[in-house]
């Protein structure tokens, strides 16, 4: 075919076709041949040689996968690599090596890995201290298609701390540097390290003015910049509302990024910096730019007509978004039909694109899983405060049986975004009674729970407590399915939300529960759990244990029952609250246990016999907060309450003891209520 | 393309009921209308500026300038409906057209508050509220349901009150129409609309107060963003019109429509050069090109008398045979006589005649008499057809180079003005062979970078003529005939002589009045002290030169066998007229694909 050493341009050959395999593999070997042909000449002692050869190979590359794989094979990448470091190479010949390089990194992944593996990196960025811009810019060019590459660890940016202020100082120079380095910081922000980093040298300060270069790719790959600097990052965030750029605030000029004629991918960029500002704290959410901008942007940015990617970040963005802000919520909820429009999220793969086109239905499927969980993501941000916008949501299409299929999807992030929007359904009283019971959204709920990661967990738990609510007619269904052993191990994780969830999903089941649920309560979880949850370092754990044993500890029975059994261990707890460092809230709630118990028949002897206990109450009956008083009030009130037997006795002791004297003096009190309380108690001496 | 001289048909200043005296409101009304729909000939199809008191029910009270709508019936029963339309239907031509409503008072308490925001076609009932009928649209405050041309609403939106304002946006492209509220775009709510609406309110609570905003205030919301979505969408799909093999086809074609425009208008060197690089030949003879472009710059720098006697010689039946033309010649050699301009009466003033031009520029891209010849004549369709005189092609080899010997052999102006875009003068052959360059790489580039030049040459012309024309009246003092009594002596003559042949044209040939209003315009010049600031002085502004030089070259062009238009400015007219007819056939789309937006 050829015999004159000159490269084969190009070597796009289909081995679908059996007609032509014969032929390319004659290519094939033609090609090898020649490639070590390219590599030879790189070891030429005539310099004038060597910058030909490189030049002919850069030639020969372009386009050309295989031809890149072959010369990466032959070991072209660390002679290229030792000509670009040697500085008696010719600057031309270095920037041709650089070229080169750069090319090969255009290629499949595994040329990268190869290229990294080869320290490409250092001996590049050691380019960069060059001072031909020419050189520079294909350094610079070759770094960033190394980097934005998702093999290429970022970390090898930050190695060296000297990198990061030298390419802050080459930004200006030409246009390329401003779009390459830009681009490199944009890919390398991954951590708030990176962003504090890139934040400390002036990251904000050079990048800003790119905003309005007049070149495309430079404005698109500053704002990404901005988008991974702030997110989730207020010193960024609160740096950047001052920014001017031109003497106009940033934040117009990304309102002005978002307009309708701008590229999809500039205006979805835009509205994310706009929307970390917002998180971060730095635009408030009733800013207009936020209500009137940024949030419809979005919203377009779900709309049928976006790619599916693109649908994708607008509805995980927009989630972000309006997460705290009820009024952003309402807002969203009437945007351009947004609750309907996200069920069309649901339908990928298409029923018609199976059947017409294979290249559409991979597309569709890949996508499907994340097109599933963004949907839920923003049903679960969208539902999490009105109670008219759940009720939309679960009128929408087949919503909850999405929601059911999706809680058993293999896809953990699917199920995770499921959980959460049933979670956020499920603050609805009025769901909890309908559509939730309707559709048995229990059973994949504790099949959830029987094996998730964590993160799963605390969503399903924490939904399970709603479930479990007194007026839930889901509740009769999951206790018979052997939920008690279950929260009883969740109180044992070492995940604090866990175990708030747990020991919270116990006290609502035990609110108003037969005496058989509370035994069971009681027996699975095992006094001794329960001590170590009344001393647990997580104040949500203890309040709601207190909580689970104030329902366990209601009605007369019930009371007389429990402590009958486990009175002793129950009044040290209570003792060792009373004393302990705990906040008011957490006395009040110890108190009210202890007002519980002195409403039982027998149990109420556990405190007459503790004359230590009954100084602890008188001490908190003048406390200086009145909420503790009340409880306080409200215990002695039960002990000596006049219809029960032994109420006399009762009655005299605490008189000898100096009660009478107190509820005297809190007759007088300023609260209403405890006067009410005081003057109760007091009447049943006098009756 | 700016200036007076632009006379395309559709971008007509407003005629606002003969008052002059505009109150402010009035004033950021139309501006905000002709920028919101600068397609719209309101001539032809007026923009809603308020609600019609005729077209209402009789429950239905106005006010403040027929903006404020309130109710005045019963209100018990749905029979008590009542609606009004605005005065116009919505032109088609807007692309995007929006109103917005804002609810001042949701009515008495103890009433339903049923209130409708839309649309509806002429002749639909009033007694109702928008939506209940055929062809009528709404959107209803008191369950947030939209009404389609049916009793039964469909739930669409939110629930609107007091304080509210609610907008309402059709697409007269795709026909569709959406709400908004507060500014917030609540997505489509009717889909295939008919043509020709009207916005329309409808109401039925006693008390019931709503103002309308047909562009008097800044909206709400930002409807001028979504419109720039829509010219976007529309100049993407003009810009991507599918060609499919015939790409070669469509560059020559191009091509050929860039040179012979520059042939027409006597752009030698860069017909040449650019007849070079594209491998086209040129079909008329470079002699007789100079020949047109030396008569043409004659014309445009005043110099009339020479103008006619250099066609006549280069010529010789022309004007013998067009005797309307050289009277049209004659009465512009009158004019540029006042004006002091014309070689006759400048040797007899004293003043030596420039040895350049005076005036610097050349023909202009598309002049007036373009657009108007346009729109009423039959198109020439095919422009290769009568085109070629014989003129063998190897004539362009042989001036291969000229391009390199303009600077030399061209009066420099001509140069100057083709190739330095923005006054730029420097290094003009490097500028030529770079764009020639582009014209090589592709169709859109060689044709917008065609028009680029020329509009922007004609932006500079303008403001260098302005310019000259103040030196000279500054240094003449503007005297009649530049002041010297010889002069004026031979004006009257010729005048006389002028008056001669026009009653000889007149027994000839009949009557003809265009001729009879040029000599008369013509004349009344001598009736001021100074012509140039009386009603009639515009006939000596330099720019009036353009159609007499445009309509001689035509007519030399036409004696060729050569066409008179050059295709260019043909399909340039033809585009714009085709764009009305869209405007007049209800085709929204025509908004967003002004012909203008690809000349600059």
């Amino acid at each position: 075919m050829r015999n004159d050493g000159r490269p084969i341009p190009t070597l796009e050959v289909s081995a679908a076709q059996q007609q032509i395999h014969l032929h390319t593999f004659f290519i094939l070997q033609e090609v090898t041949a020649t490639s070590r042909h390219y590599v030879d000449r790189l070891f030429d002692p005539d310099p004038q040689n060597v910058l030909q050869g490189v030049i002919d190979m850069k030639n020969a590359v372009i386009g050309n996968n295989k031809q890149k794989a072959n010369l990466i094979v032959l070991g072209a990448v660390p002679r290229l690599l030792y000509l670009l470091q040697q500085s008696s190479s010719s600057l031309e010949l270095r920037t041709e090596c650089a070229v080169v390089l750069g090319s090969l990194a255009m290629g499949t992944e595994n040329n990268i890995k190869s290229l990294v593996d080869c320290h490409i990196i250092p001996a590049l960025l050691q380019g960069l201290l060059c001072s031909d811009l020419i050189f520079i810019e294909a350094c610079l060019r070759c770094l960033r298609t190394v980097f934005i590459s998702p093999v290429t660890p970022v970390q090898l940016l930050y190695t060296d701390p000297t990198v990061i202020p030298h390419l802050m100082s080459l930004l200006s120079r030409s246009r390329h540097t401003k779009e390459y380095i830009t681009q490199i910081f944009a890919h390398c922000c991954k951590t708030p390290e990176h962003q504090t980093v890139l934040f400390n040298h002036s990251a904000i300060q050079n990048i800003a003015p790119l905003l309005i270069s007049p070149s495309d790719k430079v404005r698109m790959q500053a704002l990404k910049c901005f988008s991974v600097l702030a997110y989730e990052n207020t010193q960024v965030s609160m740096t950047l509302v001052n920014v001017l750029v031109d003497g106009e605030q940033l934040s117009q000029v990304f309102v002005r990024m978002m307009q309708r004629d701008k590229p999809i991918e500039m205006q979805l960029t835009a509205a994310k910096c706009l929307t970390y500002m917002c998180r971060a704290g730095a635009i408030r959410t009733d800013d207009n730019c936020i209500i009137l901008k940024t949030l419809p942007c979005l919203v377009r940015m779900c709309s049928k007509e976006r790619l599916l990617e693109e649908r994708v970040e607008g509805a995980e963005t927009l989630a972000y978004l309006m997460e705290p802000d009820v009024e952003l919520q309402r807002i969203a909820s009437f945007t351009d039909h947004l609750v309907s429009m996200l069920a069309d999220y649901f339908k990928y793969p298409s029923s018609v694109s199976a059947i017409t086109d294979i290249k559409r239905l991979d597309h569709d499927l890949k996508h499907a899983h994340e097109l599933r969980q963004a949907a839920f993501k923003l049903y679960a941000s969208l539902g999490s405060n009105d109670e008219d916008i759940r009720k939309k949501i679960t009128e929408t299409e087949n919503m909850m049986d999405r929601i059911v299929s999706g809680l058993s999807e293999s896809s953990i992030k699917v199920r995770l975004a499921a959980v959460r929007c049933l979670h956020s359904l499920s603050r609805s009283v009025q769901q909890l009674r309908t559509s939730f019971h309707d559709h048995a959204v229990w059973k994949p709920l504790m099949k959830l729970l029987q094996n998730a990661p964590d993160e799963v967990l605390v969503m399903a738990s924490s939904t399970l407590c709603n479930l479990l609510l007194e007026f839930s007619p889901s509740k009769e269904p999951i206790l018979d399915s052997g939920v008690i052993e279950l929260l009883c191990s969740l109180t044992q994780s070492d995940s604090p939300a866990l175990r708030v969830n747990g020991i919270w999903a116990l006290m609502n089941m035990a609110f108003q529960a037969d005496q058989k649920v509370k035994v069971e309560i009681v027996r699975a979880l095992g006094t001794e759990q329960l001590f170590r949850l009344l001393s647990d370092p997580d104040t949500n754990v203890l309040m709601k244990t207190l909580g689970l044993l104030r329902n366990l500890l209601s009605t007369r029975p019930h009371i007389d029952q429990i402590m009958s059994s486990h009175g002793k261990q129950i009044m040290q707890a209570v003792t060792l609250i009373l004393e302990g460092e705990h906040s008011i809230e957490v006395k009040e709630q110890t108190l009210c246990i202890l007002a519980n118990i002195a409403d039982g028949n027998t149990a109420k002897e556990l405190i007459m016999t503790n004359d230590d206990m009954l100084q602890k109450i008188k001490y908190y009956m003048g406390h200086s907060n009145v909420k503790l008083q009340l409880a306080a009030t409200f215990c002695i009130s039960n002990l000596i309450w006049n219809e029960e037997d032994g109420s006399q006795e009762r009655q005299d002791k605490l008189k000898d003891m100096g009660f009478v004297d107190i509820l005297h003096k809190l007759t007088q009190a300023s609260d209403p209520n405890l006067c009410d309380r005081a003057k109760t108690a007091m009447q049943q001496y006098l009756a | 393309m700016s200036g007076p001289s632009s006379g395309c048909g559709f971008l007509m200043s407003v005629v606002v009921h003969g008052d002059l005296a505009l109150n402010e409101q009035e004033k950021d009304l139309n501006q905000r209308l002709r920028r919101l729909y600068p397609a719209v000939n309101e001539e032809e199809t007026p923009l809603p500026r308020s609600w019609s008191p005729k077209d209402k029910f009789s429950y239905i009270g106005l006010s403040q300038n027929n903006l404020r709508v309130h109710y005045k019936g019963h209100g018990k029963t749905p029979k008590d409906a009542a609606s009004v339309r605005a005065t116009h239907p919505i032109p088609a031509a807007c692309g995007v057209y929006y109103f917005e409503v804002k609810i001042i008072s949701k009515g008495r308490d103890g009433y339903v508050k049923y209130m409708g925001i839309g649309l509806s076609a002429q002749g639909v009932n009033m007694n109702r509220l928008p939506g209940w009928d055929k062809h009528s649209y709404g959107y209803h405050g008191d369950d947030g349901h939209s009404f389609c041309s049916s009793g039964t609403g469909q739930p669409y939106g939110p629930t609107f009150t007091t304080g509210d304002v609610i907008g309402c946006c059709v697409n007269l492209i795709n026909n569709t129409c959406f709400y908004t509220k507060n500014g917030h775009s609540l997505g489509i709510a009717f889909t295939d609309l008919p043509p020709n609406l009207y916005p329309t309110v409808g109401l039925q609570t006693p008390g019931e107060v709503v103002d309308a905003n047909f562009g008097q205030h800044p909206f709400v919301f930002d409807i001028e963003d979504y419109m720039r979505e829509w010219r976007t969408k529309i100049q993407a799909q003009i810009d991507r019109f599918p060609i499919g093999e015939r790409e070669g086809e469509w560059q020559a074609m191009i091509q050929k429509m860039v040179a012979s425009y520059l042939v027409h208008h006597s752009y030698c060197a860069t017909a040449e050069v650019f007849a070079k690089s594209t491998d086209q030949a040129v079909h008329e003879e470079l002699a007789s090109i100079k020949n047109r472009q030396k008569i043409q710059k004659l014309v445009l720098s005043g110099r009339m008398g020479e103008a006619i006697e250099t066609t006549q010689q280069l010529y010789p039946s022309l004007l013998e045979l067009n005797p309307d033309l050289l009277f049209m010649l004659k009465v512009r050699q009158f004019i540029e006589m006042v004006n002091g301009t014309d070689s006759e009466v400048r040797c007899l003033g004293g003043r030596s005649p420039k040895s350049q031009d005076s005036y610097p520029g050349s023909p202009r891209l598309f002049n007036s008499p373009v657009h108007k010849a346009s729109s009423s004549q039959t198109y020439q369709t095919g422009f290769d057809s009568n085109y070629c005189n014989g003129v063998s092609s190897s004539k362009g080899h042989t001036l291969a180079h000229s391009h390199k010997s303009c600077p030399r052999t061209m009066p420099s102006p001509e140069l100057g003005v083709l190739n330095g875009s923005r006054g730029q003068q420097t290094n003009v052959g490097a500028e030529v062979e770079m764009e020639v360059d582009h014209f090589s790489n592709g169709v859109s580039e060689s044709s917008s970078n065609g028009f680029l030049n020329g509009s922007s040459t004609h932006g500079i012309d303008l403001e260098e003529c302005d310019g000259d024309m103040e030196v000279d009246s500054a240094q003449s003092k503007r005297q009649l005939c530049g002041g010297s009594q010889a002069a004026i002596e031979r004006m009257i003559q010729f005048g006389r002589e002028l008056q001669s042949m026009s009653e000889h044209l007149r027994r000839e040939r009949g009557k003809n009045s265009a001729n009879k209003k040029m000599l008369k315009d013509a004349f009344s010049l001598l009736a001021y002290s100074d012509p140039w600031i009386s009603p009639v002085g515009y006939q000596l502004d330099s720019i009036r030169r353009e159609p007499v030089c445009s309509t001689l070259n035509s007519a030399i062009l036409e004696t060729h066998n050569l066409p008179k238009q050059p295709p260019l400015a043909l399909a340039v007219g033809q585009a714009a007229q085709c764009l009305s007819l869209m405007a007049r056939t209800g085709s929204g789309s025509c908004a967003f694909a002004s012909v203008d937006d690809y000349l600059h």
